[in-house]
């Protein structure tokens, strides 16, 4: 049943494409979100991400060095993730809270500028060179390698790949309840469709803004933490080449579409995977080294065609 | 004399440098239902952005209850109960009619299952679509939802500007006819609107803006009998 067709490519391509769909879908969830209440493009969401997941190997590095315990990325991304959010709000109130009634472009340039103030900055504390998040080989879970052997359909999925999928999956359902079920994400909702109609409602916007600050940091967080276990090292530019990917998800799903982030995520992901797969021939159909020109074209693409993305976003 | 709920005391306001309202005057009192008319760009709904705080009043003085609210933030206007509906872009198009309702709730989280009940009491249109978003409702039927969430609050007073923009005369009659139900709870009303006749139909007292300075003031019935306002703003005499 499971040729050698179907097994190389559900484990080599899908479920790795699949993976980092869920890290651009995150990733994306923020940076949507920053657009459809705060309208600008953000700019240090990546760098935010790869904060993240350095707070996470500090805490992690902390607890075995000092504590003598071993502690898991996730548990570890706990403290870090009330550090990452607690610096998204201290560069909200310091730095771009001032441009709040600027033109986009300049809170646009501002970010460019937090982007490389954030790096800078890590690049200072913990160094240019790579950091080894967790080391050793990522072996398939044996459990669900043993059961998919006994239907003949062989899964090699570690258990970081299982985190990031489950994590994902709780990551998205919270945000559906907290956008639909809360009083402060349905305010979100409300002012991403009409900020000066929640002003003149008695809408608290500052409190809003500071929720997708909150929001939209953890979500960073998360995708940061999940990518670092994914690739298993630290660098000070892992954030910065997810943007690209990030932004065409959001585009792809529509600006203001938290769940078109999640879906143009996961398109995006998958599409980038696929493109190295050997649809013609042996060879890959294009180079892996062109992955990231693939979401580029997904993103122009959009632009051109339906600007307003699947799911009906905003248009540029 | 009764005190007013709301009152504006030579006014100057504006635009930037552009100054829109000269020496503008007006107030209204408990329970009435007072309409300003005049021709476009009199100054009309400027004058309702002013008491919100939406724009810079150089001289003069907006007080609510004999409290001086000059200048104060929107957001801080709204808690102080003085609900505003503007006349397009009035209801969140993404959000359901029962979250826009809870949305205009925002200054009083408390009863609101309550607060609904009443308010679809009073718009029966809205019970039936309280899942729909706001988006897919006519034009009348998003106007009616704009009132109802401005109603959520414990209003002092309702502010309408040009309600029945761009509605077919069916729905104006329905606009006019919720109106008159609205004061009967004892919500005092400030509407600003371009259908000077049938706002001055149901409205206790009027005045006529030109140039963003009254030109007439009086009560509703006695403006549409004036010769000169019905030439003038009304579409010819009588």
């Amino acid at each position: 049943m499971w040729n050698s067709f179907g097994f190389e490519f559900v484990n080599f391509y899908f479920i790795p494409g699949l993976v980092l769909g869920c890290i651009y879908a995150l990733g994306a969830i923020g940076i949507t979100l920053t657009f459809s209440i705060l309208r600008f493009a953000n700019f240090a969401h990546g760098e935010t991400m790869m904060t993240g997941a350095y707070l996470t190997w500090t805490v992690m590095a902390v607890c075995s060095g000092i504590l003598g315990i071993s502690v898991h990325p996730l548990l570890a991304a706990v403290p870090a993730t009330l550090l990452v959010v607690l610096l998204f709000l201290v560069t909200d109130r310091y730095f771009y809270k001032p441009f709040r009634k600027a033109d986009t472009i300049k809170v646009v340039m501002a970010s460019f500028g937090m982007m490389l103030i954030i790096r800078s900055a890590v690049q200072v504390i913990w160094g240019p060179n790579q950091l080894t998040f967790i080391p050793g080989i990522a072996k398939p879970n044996p459990t669900l390698m043993d059961w998919s052997k006994s239907v003949d359909l062989l899964l090699l999925i570690p258990n970081k790949h299982l985190f990031i999928f489950a994590g994902t999956i709780v990551f998205v359902m919270a945000l559906s309840y907290l956008l639909n079920r809360t009083r402060i994400g349905k305010a979100m909702r409300a002012v991403s469709d009409s900020p000066d109609l929640a002003h003149v409602t008695g809408i608290d916007v500052n409190q809003v803004i500071r929720a997708t600050w909150i929001v939209g940091g953890a979500c960073a967080m998360a995708a940061g933490v999940f990518l670092a276990m994914d690739i298993q090292m630290l660098e000070t530019t892992m954030g910065f080449r997810m943007l690209l990917p990030m932004f065409a998800a959001a585009i792809l799903g529509g600006i203001g579409k938290p769940y078109g982030a999640v879906f143009g995520g996961l398109v995006i992901g998958l599409a980038e995977e696929l493109s190295a797969y050997p649809w013609l021939g042996d060879g890959p159909l294009l180079s892996p080294g062109y992955k990231t020109g693939v979401a580029f074209a997904i993103m122009v693409v959009m632009l051109i065609i339906r600007p307003q993305g699947l799911f009906k976003g905003r248009s540029f | 004399m009764t005190n007013p709920i709301l009152s504006l005391n030579n006014l100057r306001a504006g635009y930037g440098q552009t100054e829109i309202l000269h020496d503008l005057s007006m107030h209204v009192n408990p329970n009435e239902i007072v309409a300003v008319i005049g021709p476009n760009g009199a100054g009309k709904s400027t004058a309702i952005k002013s008491v919100l705080g939406l724009l810079n009043i150089s001289e003069g003085e907006v007080q609510l209850h004999g409290k001086n609210i000059t200048n104060t933030p929107a957001a801080k206007v709204v808690e102080l109960g003085i609900s505003y509906v503007p006349q397009t872009n009035n209801v969140f198009v993404n959000l359901s009619v029962e979250e826009n309702l809870e949305m205009g709730a925002w200054t009083r989280p408390v009863g609101i299952p309550e607060r609904l009940d009443e308010m679809y009491a009073l718009f029966p249109d809205l019970a039936e679509k309280r899942n729909q978003t706001a988006g897919s409702l006519s034009g009348g039927q998003r106007q009616m939802l704009a009132m109802a969430k401005a109603l959520m609050v414990d209003a002092r007073i309702l502010l309408l500007d040009e309600p029945t923009a761009g509605l077919s005369p069916k729905y104006r009659g329905e606009i006019f006819g919720t109106i008159q139900k609205i004061k009967k709870t004892g919500v005092p009303i400030l509407i600003v609107e371009q259908n000077a006749k049938q706002a001055l139909a149901v409205s206790d007292r009027g005045y006529v803006l030109v140039d963003g300075a009254n030109r007439h003031t009086g009560k509703g019935s006695d403006l549409l009998a004036d010769r000169e306002i019905a030439s003038m703003f009304l579409g010819g005499g009588h």
